[in-house]
């Protein structure tokens, strides 16, 4: 058959266009469960992160069910709704109307008593950043904090997922002496900001580091009531 | 070309060693410099990323090869280009379902493989009309020579932009002057302008110890 008739090239082109479709999407179905269970995993893995606990792919299931004893959906004024905690797409959520955000609440039990867990969620350089941070049971102290970004430089802002840069918001207040909420603001050495709020941004990674702020700032505002709420 | 030609024949080995040195994908002909700008910040990434090009590249000229005697002349570049996303996004699936920390770590780097000038050029220019053996070679080879670059210049920029390589520390931290010592890292290595100028160095190295690839 002549390879350069119009035919052929259409029936070539037709049929290695539908071939390659159905390899890729019976590849794409077949290994939905397992990509799904990792994600699932890896979800569990940050949240105990973010309480310090340090869990590899195999054991965070169990860890998870052991350590995190409670877990509910909270509106913008503090009161417990319907939903589950776990499946909550802050992604879905963050573009709603405050009013109408599901707020989810991680309680997890660990050897210095109870923490509270909140998701958080946010833009950075390129694209979005999100964490987990875990207060005390003062719902004012920063026990710790996991985060994650999808596509921030190596090297620069991607370096808010290391161990390093996380680390530095224990211990740090996110309300002031006169329990308004300040969070946490991320600023180079330089820069003058009371020390109990204050974590050294990464050298050139300025607008992933406000970006971080920012979230932080958002995310913590929407759960203020919840926090008055439990306090009192 | 004889019908039973030695597996690992001189002219077959050429077709590994040559992309090394004398025709370098990046270095002679410079391909590929995109992505070896982006992922060369830290080692690591630059490793990861190696390795899946070589994988692509290898796999997507054997199957080329394989159908080079069926592809519409008028379409070729679109086949070429099926075969090379079909085979990144299977890639990508796989490693997302088996091995969930390296895609984590490649994460757009793996589309970015599909862009890679090298393989279009590749598969234009060698697996079109060659057989797939000696194809699967020259993806090997290439991809290889794609590697050493990316890995030479990953290495500096992390230990000269970072003071680290592979994530461990080697600049001790009592050198920095924020702890009271002389050093400071050079911002200027993380970002891409300073791959480019590596990797001219490479090119001027290279080109001082090769004498074949001075032009008159």
């Amino acid at each position: 058959m002549d390879r350069n008739s119009n035919n052929y090239t259409f029936i070539y082109a037709s049929v290695m266009v539908i071939l390659v479709a159905a390899i890729l999407s019976i590849a794409a179905i077949a290994l939905k469960p397992m990509q799904n269970k990792n994600t699932e995993i890896e979800k569990k893995q940050n949240i105990l992160a973010s309480v310090n606990i340090e869990t590899t792919a195999k054991d965070a299931e169990q860890v998870y069910a052991e350590k995190i004893v409670n877990s509910y959906v909270v509106n913008s004024e503090g009161e417990v709704v319907e939903g589950d905690a776990f499946t909550v797409d802050l992604k879905v959520q963050k573009a709603k109307p405050l009013e109408q955000r599901l707020l989810p609440v991680f309680e997890c039990q660990t050897e210095t008593g109870l923490k509270y867990i909140f998701p958080l969620r946010g833009a950075g350089l390129w694209g979005p950043i999100w964490g987990f941070v875990a207060l005390n049971e003062d719902l004012n102290t920063i026990f710790g904090a996991n985060f994650d970004h999808q596509g921030e430089t190596p090297g620069l802002g991607a370096e808010i997922s290391t161990p390093g840069f996380e680390e530095q918001f224990t211990g740090k207040s996110i309300f002031d002496a006169s329990g308004k909420l300040v969070s946490i603001i991320v600023a180079k050495s330089s820069e003058s900001a009371p020390e109990e709020h204050k974590v050294d941004a990464i050298s050139g990674g300025t607008i992933t580091s406000k970006g971080l702020e920012q979230m932080l700032l958002d995310d913590l505002t929407s759960y203020q009531k919840f926090i008055t709420r439990k306090k009192s | 070309m004889s019908e039973k030609e030695a597996l690992f024949s001189k002219k077959n080995l050429k077709l590994l060693t040559d992309p090394l040195n004398d025709s370098n994908p990046i270095t002679v002909q410079v391909l590929g410099i995109c992505s070896a700008l982006a992922v060369t910040a830290q080692l690591k990434p630059a490793v990861v990323m190696s390795i899946s090009v070589i994988a692509v590249l290898a796999f997507a000229n054997v199957i080329v090869s394989l159908l080079r005697n069926t592809i519409p002349n008028r379409i070729r570049i679109i086949v070429q280009l099926v075969v090379i996303a079909s085979l990144v996004i299977l890639v990508d699936q796989i490693l997302k379902a088996f091995v969930y920390d390296v895609s984590k770590q490649l994460s757009v780097f793996v589309g970015l493989i599909i862009t890679n000038c090298i393989l279009m050029g590749r598969l234009e220019a060698f697996a079109l009309g060659n057989k797939p053996w000696q194809s699967f070679l020259d993806g090997l080879g290439n991809g290889a020579g794609y590697a050493w670059i990316l890995i030479v210049v990953g290495f500096f920029r992390e230990l000269f932009g970072s003071g680290s390589v592979w994530g461990y520390r080697i600049v001790p931290e009592s050198w920095y002057i924020s702890n009271g010592g002389f050093y400071e890292n050079n911002g200027m290595m993380i970002l891409p302008p300073m791959a480019l100028i590596v990797v001219g160095i490479i090119i001027w190295v290279q080109r001082g110890r090769n004498r074949k690839l001075i032009e008159n």
